[in-house]
């Protein structure tokens, strides 16, 4: 197994996102009718399926691919899932930039940039109930298990593990932004739509990443 | 769920679609399919009145592009802000060469994409400030009124930004009367019944029958308080007390008065709220120079209605009387 992938064949890893992304819609709509709307499978399934008919054939380079999939949600998408994810998938496109490969330090610092940019657009805080409470102790968790010795493939698999964790833990929180924070209290009891979406993204990105590296 | 449409995923691209094929004297179309414009926007040397928001809201939002109100709206979902994209595509259909003035309601989604699509526009040289509506009292304690959601004090926010920048007056008046307007301003909705997104099926969330919700949002974002359904007076009585202490609305105030439905009430029941609103206004000694009752903005199919206040000072009073002329709102 090598510790890292070509960025210029990894286009494919959107088109997994994409294809996560549709065959939960119903469920993550589901997560989000019982503080929201109820559409957040809908309208991601409608941006993310917007996307994946500009890729084109033969697919682009990882970060290309990530920045038509950012370009989209930011421009077609609209509501709040929009922007934050439209930042979310540049900000990583952005640390791909005049890189070959894709590894373990590469990837930190895309996790990083990703937090960051969400951080930027949104008005949320750690805790909040929001997709950050899944990509916060995923970028932690990825970091300490590649400074600790683990190796790449290792070290994914500890994020994604720490997403779902992440995800779960917004069962007990309470929401404080959005649409969903008006309910105050009565937010509490359920997972938030984001941090599910956003943890079975970055799942899906580790497990197409260790494909390509056994491939 | 009883409703008509064909694709539940494409509700806001067929009623797009139907709105311009019947009234292309008010509404244009722009090479964004989710931007709308009045036909003679952008009009030179005029200050360009943007809005937008989500879908559902019926006449609100492409209901009030008109002249002497909005130029141009950016289309979102139902529920669901437009994209940075649409919002910005809206800006330059509304630029007249004096900068825009995109007024808005408090939602996160909307205020990310109004955000980006800002500092788009600033790439290009094109200036657009913005008013952030937040006239929903319940939504938020006084010492936070910035948190509060913005409803239907907006389309009193546009008219007076529009008739602001019919008259000559350069962006930052524009700003700083359609900002006037919203903080005179006070609003309280009551749902009676809930309503179904179509591509959901179902209601996102429930109110028991024979019971109301106070202080509802026009997404159904909870309220203050559910209890049982009481009579139309006494339903009056308790929107005043909510909104008229907030700003506070006094004795001798000339105001502006909207009633709204949320989509399924009977205008019939609107009117016998009216009459009681009228009779405390009046004992209170409150002059109503402006009235609106109607479904002014709406929230799909859901029962229930809206109570919109604005204490008008000679400006307001001035601004409010001004002819406009949109699908939602027409003054002659």
């Amino acid at each position: 197994m090598t510790a890292s992938i070509a960025i210029k064949d990894a286009g494919g890893l959107v088109v997994e996102l994409i294809e996560a992304i549709n065959a939960n819609r119903g469920w993550l709509s589901e997560i989000d009718g019982a503080i929201g709307d109820g559409d957040h499978g809908i309208n991601m399934s409608k941006g993310f399926t917007a996307a994946g008919a500009k890729l084109g054939d033969p697919l682009p380079s990882l970060p290309d691919a990530l920045n038509t999939l950012s370009e989209t949600l930011i421009e077609d998408l609209g509501g709040s899932m929009g922007p934050l994810y439209g930042y979310l998938f540049s900000s990583m496109a952005d640390e791909l930039e005049g890189q070959e490969r894709l590894d373990a330090e590469v990837f930190a610092k895309m996790m990083h940039a990703a937090f960051e940019g969400v951080k930027e657009i949104g008005s949320a805080d750690v805790g909040d109930k929001t997709l950050l409470d899944a990509l916060y102790p995923a970028t932690e968790a990825f970091d300490e298990a590649w400074r600790s010795g683990k190796d790449f493939a290792e070290s994914l698999d500890t994020m994604s593990a720490a997403a779902e964790k992440g995800r779960d833990a917004t069962v007990d929180m309470v929401a404080k932004v959005g649409r969903a924070s008006r309910l105050g209290e009565r937010s509490r009891g359920v997972l938030d739509a984001g941090a599910t979406s956003c943890c079975l993204i970055l799942q899906t990105l580790a497990k197409g990443i260790k494909q390509r590296m056994q491939g | 769920m009883n409703r008509i449409f064909n694709n539940p995923d494409f509700v806001v691209e067929d009623a797009v679609r139907g709105y311009l094929k019947a009234h292309p004297d008010i509404l244009a179309a722009t090479e964004n399919a989710r931007v709308l414009r009045r036909p003679l926007a952008p009009q030179k040397d005029k200050v360009g009145i943007v809005t937008g928001g989500g879908s559902g809201h019926e006449p609100a939002f492409l209901g009030y592009v008109g002249d002497g109100m909005v130029d141009a709206v950016a289309v979102g979902e139902i529920f669901s802000s437009p994209s940075a994209k649409a919002f910005h595509d809206a800006f330059v259909a509304a630029d007249g060469g004096r900068g825009v003035a995109c007024l808005y309601g408090n939602y996160a989604g909307d205020n990310m994409n109004v955000k980006l699509a800002v500092k788009q526009a600033a790439k290009h040289d094109l200036t657009v400030k913005t008013v952030v509506a937040n006239d929903d009292v319940p939504s938020a304690p006084k010492d936070e009124i910035k948190k509060r959601r913005g409803v239907a004090g907006e389309i009193l926010m546009w008219k007076v930004g529009g008739a602001r920048a019919d008259e000559g007056a350069d962006l930052d008046e524009v700003i700083a009367s359609a900002q006037k307007a919203i903080d005179a301003t006070r609003s309280i909705g009551i749902g009676l019944s809930p309503c179904t997104i179509p591509a959901v099926g179902k209601p996102n969330f429930s109110i028991e029958d024979g019971h109301m919700e106070v202080g509802i949002g026009h997404h159904g974002e909870p309220g203050v308080a559910v209890m049982p359904i009481k009579p139309a007076n006494e339903i009056a009585d308790l929107m005043l007390d909510h909104i008229l202490p907030d700003l506070p609305f006094e004795k001798d105030d000339d105001v502006a008065l909207l009633v709204s439905g949320l989509g399924a009430t009977p205008i019939m029941e609107l009117y016998i709220l009216y009459d009681r609103l009228a009779e405390v206004l009046q004992a209170r000694g409150m002059n109503t120079r402006h009235l609106f009752i109607g479904n002014y903005f709406t929230s799909l199919e859901m029962q229930g209605v809206t109570l919109t206040m604005m204490r008008l000072d000679s400006e307001l009073d001035r601004l409010l009387s001004a002819p406009a002329r949109s699908l939602g709102l027409t003054r002659i």
